[in-house]
């Protein structure tokens, strides 16, 4: 046990001595999250817009400073034609244009019906898709409104989406799970295979096994500073999320902790697995980013969702132990579930983890040959 | 053991990867006490040799014994009687001096009290009181090997492995550091040492020197020399080496 403790200690000496692990350890977490958060978010936030107000009475502008009033959008112009329309969206600035016909309010009054056009930017389809629907909303819920004012109009279909668990299609919501599990597959598996290999590249490692210590207390010795590090860590994140984007916790907080636990664990033991077949450093790091870092962004349904994969591919995420993991973040963080609705997940975590420390022993013993 | 005055006994130790015969056949005996020079051209199969009386690797068949020990089944026992230093140095060079010294200390499970007071007579004696607390990236080569060996026999191994400890050094730094394996051999530490350079094996008790995984030769240097003619250990070496 103290053998195991100086180990320990030896290892910390290691991390906090060298700039650049600490910058990974920690910097790295954060500026994703940040950037994750801020800019990769598909959330509709200060859209210009510009509005071809034809009718130009008092209801027109109601609903136009309606749409405005948000945070969803902002005015770039007020136009005077259709001509303008092209022109303005060549610009580049200006992503929607909302048409009101003339005499919209008389055509309300006479027909119950007046038509306003809604004309997005779809060079980018998500968004432009995205920016209509929340037009659409903003106008609806005017209509609601006014309706319930007057009384007098029968009352008619409303047609805007609605989200469950993520009512204002926050991206945050979508992206925070994967950017975690990502940062802690990335900071635990990266961080382990590099430290293990470097061993072997100095030639301490040698030493280290023509010690009386046991392969299997040298592997725990590295790895125990990197969970609590890892685990740090994910209670950065975890708080980060929660106060700069408001994501909220709405499941267990033992609960999500202890399955973060066992996710560093897996990650650890790829880590470490991970270091029995790269020879240096730079071939740890290489495996980690390659075989770590893309099927993780790509395949666990954190940025494409996996339903509208190939089936080939779909396949190959159900191996990906991020995929299993953000949905355990979903549920627990933004659905408030418990273990009854996650153990099928936490129970594949757990395979994995054993597979893969059993397999790094396996592979240990052989290189002893 | 039959003889309790040897240390070291290997008898038909044969190491195979796949087709590749590295250890062909050994069989030695080293003495108590002992300086025993281990030699032989690059790919000899010397590494082989050390790594399996070491417990680092098992060998395909043979009879070892080390320390009293079988290679077999007690190289637990056989790590905790014997030192180790790799070619390397094989220290941490973001750790201090007296780091590195608590460190591998105690992976040998010495106490605290011991380390720190043997911790104090070494830095006394290799003259470092004063940069103790310096990284080993700051600290030259040549102490840093004397450290790397006095690391090695810290815990007062019945045998300390040294695999070619004195790369890379100039000459003057070699003689000082072959005073210090002579001192460890006096204090009755069993001193198994690889090497390429042959004036070194003039220090040693005995030399065995290896040519393709076999055992060519294995007496005193005083003795090779006569039998093979030559005023020096190279001449001995070259003959071996070409004799092939």
């Amino acid at each position: 046990m103290k053998r195991y403790w100086g180990f320990v200690v030896k290892e910390f000496y290691h991390i906090f001595r060298d700039f650049r692990t600490l910058l990974i350890l920690f910097g790295i977490p954060v500026a994703q999250i940040l950037i994750f958060g801020f800019v990769v978010s598909n959330e509709i936030r200060n859209i210009k817009i510009s509005i071809l107000d034809l009718s130009g009475d008092e209801i027109t502008q109601k609903v136009s400073s309606k749409i405005l009033a948000g945070e969803y959008f902002e005015l770039h112009s007020y136009l005077s034609g259709y001509d303008q329309i092209e022109s303005t969206f060549r610009t580049g600035n200006v992503k929607e244009v909302i048409i009101f016909e003339p005499g919209f309010s008389q055509n309300l009054g006479k027909t119950g019906k007046a038509s306003l056009r809604i004309v997005s930017d779809a060079s980018d389809a998500n968004t432009g898709r995205l920016i209509a629907t929340y037009t659409e909303g903003i106008v609806m819920s005017y209509v609601r409104e006014s309706m319930d004012e007057t009384a007098n109009i029968p009352f008619t279909i409303e047609s805007r989406p609605r989200m469950f668990f993520n009512q204002g299609m926050k991206g945050v919501y979508m992206f925070v799970p994967g950017t975690m599990a990502m940062i802690l597959m990335l900071i635990s598996a990266l961080m382990t295979s590099i430290s293990i290999t470097r061993e072997k590249e100095m030639g301490t490692m040698e030493v280290l096994l023509a010690s009386p210590l046991k392969p299997v207390q040298i592997i725990f010795g590295k790895v125990t500073p990197y969970i609590g590090l890892a685990f740090v860590n994910a209670i950065i994140i975890l708080i980060l999320s929660y106060f700069v984007f408001k994501l909220p916790i709405n499941g267990s907080m033992l609960l999500l902790l202890l399955e973060t636990i066992l996710y560093i664990t897996l990650a650890l033991s790829l880590g470490i697995f991970i270091s029995t077949v790269a020879k240096n450093q730079q071939m740890a790091m290489f495996i980690s980013m390659l075989a770590l870092l893309l099927p993780t962004i790509l395949l666990s349904g954190f940025i494409f969702p996996i339903e509208n994969m190939p089936k080939i591919l779909q396949w190959l995420s159900v191996i990906m132990p991020p995929r299993w993991f953000i949905v355990i973040l979903k549920n627990i963080m933004l659905k408030g579930t418990g273990i009854l609705f996650v153990w099928k997940e936490t129970l594949i975590l757990l395979g994995m983890t054993v597979v893969f420390i059993g397999l790094s022993v396996k592979r240990f013993k052989i290189r002893l040959e | 053991m039959e003889n309790p005055e040897n240390i070291i006994v290997v008898k038909n130790l044969v190491k195979r990867y796949g087709d590749f015969t590295a250890n062909d056949n050994l069989c030695f005996e080293v003495r108590k006490g002992e300086i025993f020079g281990f030699l032989g051209a690059n790919g000899a199969g010397k590494t082989t040799a050390i790594r399996i009386l070491c417990g680092l690797s098992y060998p395909t068949s043979g009879k070892i014994n080390v320390a009293g020990f079988d290679a077999y089944t007690q190289r637990e026992l056989i790590k905790r009687n014997i030192g180790y230093m790799s070619q390397k140095f094989s220290l941490y060079d973001d750790l201090t001096i007296a780091e590195n010294i608590r460190f591998y200390a105690g992976i040998y499970g010495l106490s605290q009290k011991v380390i720190k007071s043997r911790t104090n007579q070494l830095l006394h004696r290799l003259g470092m009181e004063e940069i103790r607390n310096r990284l080993i990236r700051d600290v030259p080569l040549g102490w840093k090997q004397k450290l790397a060996f006095s690391v090695a026999i810290f815990h007062n191994p019945a045998v300390v492995f040294l695999d070619e400890p004195t790369g890379g050094v100039d000459p003057v730094t070699r003689r000082q550091f072959w005073e210090m394996i002579n001192e460890a051999a006096e204090e009755g530490i069993t001193v198994f040492v690889t090497t390429h350079y042959m004036d070194e094996a003039e220090y040693c008790d005995r030399v065995s020197i290896m040519v393709d995984g076999k055992i060519a030769a294995l007496d005193t240097p005083q003795n090779l020399k006569k039998s093979y003619k030559t005023s020096d250990m190279n001449g001995v070496f070259l003959t071996l080496a070409r004799g092939e």
